[in-house]
């Protein structure tokens, strides 16, 4: 930026960012106060931000009170499944989207824009029927196909977006060398795509590891429950939660999103802009 | 003057070849069946079923068979004044979590569009909220509010402002005490989107605007502004549809008490559902909420599109 900016205003920007800091931070920060904090300092009233005797008990714990490595297990398959299984399908449908003008391409943009607009409300509970009558109810597979389904729209949208970044010429002048359409995708497109699917597949399996509402309805047995479903057992029927434990579990589930998050953010913020440009 | 400057690097159709035309469609629905499928089955099917739930009286576990009911359902719901309670709150979330999120997310991504040393700190944060189970967002919240082991009371105590109080269980401190919490997970987001919004600003027109003597908030007012309006408009609707079908959240923090203070209309319909197993009825809550709100953007679009000519 080229303006000038006179020094007090300077300083009130960087007043006002501090501001933006520590509310974004001190949540997390709290967090893990709390995690590493020992059992008697948290039932102490004047709780300190670090903990005076930093302890990993309520780790050890936390996975004493919950199945916490089923429940990770859990999550971890499905997210996966429904990452790979969302790219996958997504993939060709975007490559469509993107190239296409006709009928088809409008329907599936207009989809995946009203899908934004979906009430949850008013899906979950046919969608509980229709699992139902699939057996699928109570079971990974059934709730893999829903997030698969859920993911979609992002993950259209992403890859729409990728495709058109890929200059059409490159295609065409495979095809002009003699190459068959399959073969164009295959070597030509696909291999320049591939961040991008990596990109969205990464948030797709996010997306899966945090969801909460389909899981919470989906899965009835504890020994199906994902990680988020698990976590919320630690809360009690009264609310009255054993802090350090839910603390430690609540850290822990949350590291691998944090994770690949800070991996492809980059990538998330440009293709939320890429899927933007129109035509 | 409001067109946003988007690069058109794609702005290419495939070669307008007519007697091609059928056996590329063909080939399209070959790759658009693969998605295509599974989302008829799991997603417009069941909408277009839950639809029709709500003209019927299913039940969960019920061994007689559903009766088509006709608007009985709505009918009762006209008159049932714990729903309209619910949804009263459901509104009241969700432009109080929407609007000020807009604000603070704007101020933001003002601050990051300004060339400040600390901004790769803001971004790293950022991901904090974004990225977060909801869950996790609804326990971490539930530590800091805590009326005894929480970082509130404790500052609040230590700045001589009183004993502190229980923030989620307090009739009256509940519902705000859970839209910062809202407004806190949902402004990164925001902010990002609105950033790549400033960054399609026109630069040559700030300087101008500049020269002529315009102070900062004209300059926002005639220049930032009428860029980003799009976003803006895009991405606040889409927040108040998010805020307002939110479940996790408020369902950890405080499972919509205290009294129902904070019971949204999901959570609601969710209990209706799955605890009482009123399917048709619950189908028909869903219904009502997404009419209403469907409504209410409409008129919003509608008025600040056209506002949009003369502002």
């Amino acid at each position: 930026m080229s303006l000038r900016t006179s020094g007090s205003a300077r300083a009130g920007q960087y007043a006002a960012l501090l501001c933006y800091l520590v509310f974004l931070a001190f949540p997390f920060l709290w967090l893990i106060s709390t995690a590493f904090k020992p059992a008697r300092e948290l039932g102490s009233l004047h709780p300190t931000w670090i903990p005076e005797q930093p302890t990993l008990d309520n780790f050890r714990q936390a996975f004493d009170e919950q199945p916490l490595l089923r429940a990770a297990a859990n999550s971890l398959t499905a997210a996966l499944c429904a990452a790979l299984i969302a790219v996958v399908v997504a993939t060709p449908m975007a490559y469509v989207m993107a190239r296409h003008r006709g009928r088809l391409a409008t329907a599936a943009t207009g989809w995946v824009v009203v899908s934004q607009a979906f009430p949850f409300v008013l899906v979950i509970i046919p969608l509980f029927l229709v699992l139902k009558n699939l057996h699928l109810i109570n079971s990974l597979w059934g709730l893999v196909m829903v997030y698969v389904v859920w993911s979609l729209p992002f993950a259209l949208w992403m890859l729409a977006g990728y495709v058109r970044a890929v200059p059409p010429e490159l295609e065409e002048a495979a095809a002009v060398d003699g190459a068959g359409k399959v073969r164009i995708l295959v070597s030509v497109t696909a291999p320049l795509l591939a961040p991008g699917i990596v990109a969205t597949a990464l948030f797709a399996f996010i997306t899966a590891w945090n969801e909460f509402f389909f899981a919470l309805v989906l899965l009835k047995t504890p020994e199906k429950q994902t990680l988020p479903v698990v976590l919320t057992h630690f809360l009690g029927a009264e609310g009255v939660a054993d802090l350090g434990p839910l603390a430690a579990a609540a850290f822990l589930a949350t590291l691998p999103s944090l994770v690949l998050f800070a991996v492809i953010q980059k990538r998330i913020t440009g293709g939320l802009t890429a899927g933007a440009v129109k035509h | 003057m409001t067109s946003v400057t988007v690069k058109a690097r794609s702005g290419r159709e495939a070669p307008p070849d007519r007697g091609d035309r059928r056996r590329r469609d063909g080939a399209a629905w070959f790759l658009v069946l693969p998605a295509l499928i599974p989302i008829l089955i799991l997603s417009v099917g069941p909408l277009l079923y839950g639809i029709g739930l709500a003209f019927t009286d299913a039940q969960s576990g019920r061994t007689r068979s559903t009766q088509w009911v006709g608007v009985l359902n709505f009918q009762d719901l006209w008159h049932d004044t714990l729903f309209w309670d619910s949804f009263r709150i459901g509104l009241l979330w969700a432009v109080g979590v929407t609007v000020p999120q807009f604000v603070l997310a704007l101020g933001l991504a003002l601050l990051l569009h300004a060339n400040l040393r600390m901004r790769w700190a803001a971004r790293a944060l950022a991901i904090i909220p974004w990225a977060m189970p909801e869950v996790v967002v609804g326990i971490m919240w539930r530590l800091v509010y805590n009326p005894d082991a929480g970082i509130l009371n404790e500052t609040v105590r230590d700045l001589g402002l009183g004993d502190g109080r229980d923030w989620l269980t307090g009739l009256a401190t509940a519902l705000p005490a859970v839209i910062v919490v809202g407004i806190w997970a949902g402004m990164p987001q925001t902010a990002v989107a609105l950033l790549a919004g400033l960054q399609n600003t026109p630069q040559e027109l700030h300087e101008a605007a500049a020269l002529d003597g315009a102070g900062a908030w004209r300059r926002f007012r005639t220049v930032t502004w009428p860029a980003i309006r799009p976003v803006a408009l895009a991405v606040s609707a889409l927040n108040f549809i998010w805020n307002f079908n939110s479940f996790a959240l408020v369902y950890v923090l405080t499972s919509g008490g205290p009294g129902g203070r904070t019971r949204l209309p999901m959570l609601f319909a969710y209990e209706e559902a799955f605890r009482y197993g009123q399917f048709g009825y619950a189908a028909a809550m869903g219904c009502v909420m997404v009419a209403v709100i469907s409504v209410i953007l409409a008129f919003y679009l509608v008025g600040r599109l056209r506002g949009g000519d003369d502002a």
